[in-house]
């Protein structure tokens, strides 16, 4: 296998799970709902996990346990923010420093144990293709899932009438609800949608990245998820380029220490976070256009009048 | 709040009626025991460094558990919040307590200074006191033997490190490998990623990732996770467990592992302290008095496995010495020989130069 | 039928002054059922949280060193978030304040400097922040960027270089390579109130800035523009106050104050330049902020009960085992009950007959 395609492969997996969360997050925020908890979402995925994991065996509990851990979570963001119209930026904060703390705690018998991690599912004839078949036909499942996740997300937001009537809501959440859309509804689906991918996201670390679980071993991968986001300018196409960009920032980081390139290591990590500032910058640049402005009602709270 | 107020009296004196029936708290008055407290950086579980801490503490408990009780703080951050659960700790009765991480060095000396009458060890630190003492175990030793077995079994004589953090203790671990490394193949080669961190599985398996796609075929660690472990059991290449014997992470890649032994030395200390003979000292370990064990020598030749013991006991023995001299830096001059036939102790602790053979430069250098 | 908010005509006071104690009272409740739930007595971890810390000196003055960051920091965060911006950045604040205040200490140290060294350093330690806090606020007001994400990103960043300049120039060269500065000099160090204490002058700041505040929000035009500018916008604009000029009034004064506190706490507490000199400091503060009701009085207490749950959650791992997780789960539920709570003051929770939503102006 050559030093290029061992990049890549690397880099794959070192995406996955910022992908996954991103994604959720993405719908969330384009229904107009800033989620700040994405970290303690994607952190008692982890635990739960792992846990659902070891106890069964199998790692499709595992993923599952993830989900619904992240699901959870997010519920009671959503019963707050949508139900009692609180501050959405402190709840969201306040989710992730429980969420760390809980995963904490149920996380702490396990570890130490380990698991057998997700397969690698080769496709029989095309995984032996050189180059290109490792890379695209010998991932693991969550990886193809990630990338069935954002095509179908893409096909939603922007093929279906439902796609378009949540866009509606996190554009002007009042003209949607006066067209009669039930918007605290809509949101709350995507707030659970939110919840599932950042779980599953964080799993995705135990399951298949590192097959034992610690305490904080998402290790503020969350907060790369929210900045993947607008990063992406909330385009589920250019989510894919952001994530793997992150991805890819710091697999090369480690590659160009073992090769004897002496730039500073804090330098290259620090990259990813002021590229997002730029594209923050650039992109609100070119507020007026439609495309590349963020959800107009993001983080603004709705109560329907009545 | 008004004390005579009746709500106050009733939950005073409910809970006084709760601590009463017997629950924890400390500041009850010593029942002869001798307290001996334990500050952790990580958690206990974390299969690595403060695991070990524990099981020396579990070794102390069970050895002189009827004169012992012991207390450990795991997670506690460095930084002001450490000398707070120190002192905590000398509030509540205990009389000597081990802080194992090099962060924690001067909030235990402020410690000692205000509690004269409690006796601190500081894990690989370099400050003392009359109270305070410290203790280490000399990793390099290992890193020797490593060495050794990793330029016999490595086909393409590349060695892949996974670097903390480029202090003494790692440099000189460095060392010691190459040096052991090429007294077996004089052009052994290594790459070193520095990941920043002592712990963070995420970050140590891409870069065992990374060191094998760059052709290393042999991973050692300066780090605590079993996760580069684990990617050389998938990989099919080599690797060295890390503080502890990680074998169940690598059945078919590890060779060996450097296994910190803090047990014996705690329950020497706390057998002092109760013999009122406890003093001040630096107790710097090796092979020679297990203060570090070699996990089982599995998955090498036979022959192989007859080098690493010999050579672990002619370290052990005092014949053979890691960094015996001369040794060459990178510039090519032999460093000055201040222990007569090898470096000695204060150059070690305060390495921060590469060896000849090695490539790459220290950051930050 | 179903459950349905509805605006008050007016904020209820009855409900605001308990929504704080019910939060609390629930956050008791949920607290004792995970204490059973861990198999340890509630009434006695309760009590070791809680009632313990209160009862020494020690304890008392150890909550006042814990507080005294928090509180600063939460204070500037509440004159952003009046405003309606959102500072989540004060972690990196935090750092770089500290880094520029250590710059000065760095530099003199060894020499024989005089006693202004240490007011030069709180005043660059100010500067610093304030600088760093505005690069967020400037991105906002010229382009527009969500200060939210652009702080967030800036804290990664602060926190790299203090690992840099600790590892590389800044590195004590007795310090045996490990990544610290030299110990500050006597003049450079926060001075101690009680002998053989933590409590520094640091607190005394504190609780000036707590006044301070005090008086900016509530007797000054400048306060009154900030609290106008958050709560309703368009009035502001009608008002004449300049929106723009207020976020990067908040920011800067945010900035400074997160900064003040890093330095203090590196030239007090901890004595020199390492990494992790925060142990979260700017995200808990803003936990303290909301506890407070972003008020200055408000603020105090919530920052002293915050930093009594950290003084009384190390503790309780001493005497019952009790992990330090449990400690975060606390103040995360604290904060959804105060949050949740809080909600009831602007409106009430209504059961309605479901009906059909066939569109605006049914119902």
């Amino acid at each position: 296998m050559g030093l290029a395609e061992a990049i890549i492969l690397a880099v794959v997996t070192a995406s996955t799970p910022l992908l996954l969360a991103a994604a959720g997050e993405l719908v969330v925020e384009r229904a107009g709902v800033l989620n700040l908890g994405v970290e303690g979402m994607m952190i008692m995925g982890a635990a739960c996990g792992f846990a659902g994991a070891y106890l069964t065996g199998s790692t499709l509990i595992g993923a599952l346990c993830g989900i619904a851990a992240g699901m959870a979570l997010s519920a009671i963001f959503a019963l707050l923010t949508l139900g009692l119209a609180v501050n959405q930026v402190a709840t969201g904060l306040a989710l992730t420093i429980l969420g760390i703390g809980l995963s904490g705690l149920i996380g702490a018998g396990f570890v130490g144990e380990k698991i057998v991690p997700a397969p690698q599912l080769h496709l029989p004839l095309l995984s032996n293709l050189p180059f290109a078949g490792r890379i695209l036909f010998a991932q693991d499942a969550f990886v193809y899932l990630s990338l069935a996740l954002i095509a179908a997300m893409w096909w939603f937001i922007y093929r279906t009438r439902w796609g378009l009537v949540l866009r509606a809501v996190g554009d002007n959440h009042a003209s949607a609800h006066a067209l009669g859309y039930p918007v605290l509804t809509i949101r709350t689906c995507a707030v659970l949608f939110g919840g599932a991918c950042a779980g599953l996201g964080g799993a995705y670390l135990p399951l298949a990245y590192t097959p034992f679980f610690i305490p904080g071993m998402t290790a503020g991968r969350g907060w790369i998820a929210l900045a993947l986001v607008v990063f992406a300018s909330w385009l589920p196409g250019r989510l894919v380029w952001g994530a793997y960009l992150f991805g890819a920032v710091s697999i090369l980081q480690l590659h160009a220490q073992g090769a004897g390139l002496g730039i500073p290591s804090q330098l290259m990590s620090a990259l990813p976070y002021l590229a997002t500032i730029m594209v923050l910058v650039v992109i609100s640049r070119a507020r007026g256009s439609a495309r590349s402005a963020a959800p107009a009602s993001l983080g603004m709270v709705f109560v329907p009048d009545r | 709040m008004d004390m005579r107020n009746p709500i106050f009296m009733v939950v005073a004196t409910a809970a006084a009626a709760a601590l009463a029936a017997g629950t924890n708290v400390p500041r009850a008055i010593a029942q002869g025991k001798l307290k001996v407290g334990f500050v952790y950086l990580g958690p206990v579980g974390d299969f690595g460094w403060t695991y070990q801490h524990e099981v020396g503490r579990q070794l102390l408990v069970k050895e002189l558990g009827s004169k012992v009780e012991t207390t450990y703080l795991e997670n506690v951050n460095e930084g002001p919040d450490s000398e707070r659960a120190i002192e905590q700790l000398a509030r509540s009765g205990h009389k000597l307590i081990f802080t194992t991480s090099f962060g924690y060095m001067d909030p235990t000396m402020k410690v000692a200074k205000k509690y004269p009458n409690v006796f601190f060890e500081h894990n690989t630190g370099y400050k003392r006191d009359k109270n305070v003492a410290t203790y280490s175990a000399r990793f390099y030793e290992g890193r020797h033997i490593q060495g050794k077995i990793a330029a016999k079994m490595s086909k393409v004589g590349v060695l892949g490190y996974i670097g903390s953090f480029p202090i003494p203790e790692v440099i000189s671990g460095i060392n010691s490998t190459i040096l052991g490394a090429q007294s077996i193949n004089q052009d052994i080669k290594v790459k070193i990623i520095w990941v920043n961190s002592w712990f963070d599985p995420g970050k140590e398996a891409d870069a065992a990732k990374a060191l094998l796609d760059q052709g290393a075929d042999v991973i050692m660690q300066h780090t605590d996770s079993p996760a580069a472990m684990q990617i050389a059991e998938a990989r099919k290449a080599f690797a060295f467990g890390q503080d502890s014997d990680m074998i169940k992470f690598g059945p078919n890649a590890q060779l060996t592992a450097i296994v910190n032994n803090w047990g014996p030395y705690y329950v020497e200390r706390v057998q002092a302290v109760l013999d009122n003979k406890w003093t001040s000292g630096d107790v710097w370990g090796g092979l020679k008095s297990k203060m570090l064990l070699m996990a089982p020598y599995t998955n090498m030749p036979d022959e192989v496995k007859k080098l690493a013991m010999d050579a672990e006991a002619a370290i052990a023995a005092g014949t053979l010495h890691p960094f015996n001299c001369p040794v060459i830096d990178q510039a090519g001059k032999p460093v000055e020989c201040k222990g007569g036939t090898h470096l000695d102790d204060g150059q070690i602790l305060g390495m921060n130069f590469y060896v000849a053979g090695i490539d790459d430069k220290i950051p930050g250098k | 039928m179903r459950l349905v908010l509805e605006r008050r005509a007016e904020r209820s006071t009855t409900i605001a002054i308990a929504s704080p104690l019910i939060a609390i009272a629930l956050t008791l409740v949920t607290m004792t059922l995970l204490f059973a739930l861990l198999g340890k007595s509630p009434v006695a971890a309760l009590w070791v949280y809680f009632i313990d810390p209160l009862t020494d000196a020690y304890s008392l003055q150890e909550i006042a060193v814990k507080a005294t960051p928090l509180v600063m920091i939460a204070l500037g965060l509440s004159l952003c978030y009046l405003a309606n911006v959102w500072n989540i950045g004060a972690e990196g604040q935090f750092l770089i304040g500290a880094v520029a205040g250590s710059w000065l200490a760095v530099r003199t140290n060894g020499t024989d400097a005089g006693h202004w060294v240490l007011p030069a350093m709180l005043v660059l330690g100010a500067l610093g922040g304030a600088l760093y806090a505005l690069i967020p606020a400037i991105c906002k007001v010229r382009f527009g960027a969500s200060e939210i994400l652009t702080s967030l990103m800036l804290v990664y960043v602060a926190d790299l270089f203090l690992d840099y300049l600790v590892r590389g120039p800044w590195r004590d060269p007795k310090g045996y390579n490990f990544p610290t500065t030299a110990e500050f000099d006597p003049v450079a160090t926060v001075p101690v109130l009680i002998e053989g204490g933590r409590l520094h002058l640091g607190a005394i700041i504190a609780l000036a800035v707590v006044a301070a505040a005090s008086v900016l929000l509530g007797r000054t035009i400048k306060g009154f523009e900030i609290r106008v500018v958050g709560a309703a916008p368009r009035a502001a604009r009608f008002g004449g106050f300049n929106a723009n000029q207020l976020i990067l009034l908040t920011f800067a004064v945010s900035g400074a104050l997160a900064g003040l506190a890093g330095i203090i706490e590196v030239a007090g507490p901890i004595g020199h330049l390492q990494p992790g000199i925060s142990p979260g400091y700017g995200f808990t503060a803003i936990i303290v902020a909301f506890l407070g009701r972003l008020h200055p009085l408000g603020i105090l207490i919530a920052g002293l009960f915050l930093a009594l749950t950290f003084i009384g959650g190390e503790q309780a791992q001493i005497s019952m085992r009790i992990p330090l997780d449990l400690t975060k789960v606390f103040q995360g539920i604290l904060l959804f009950y105060v949050l949740a709570c809080d909600s009831l003051v602007l409106y009430r929770i209504r059961l309605m007959p479901t009906h059909h939503r066939a569109g605006y102006g049914t119902g």
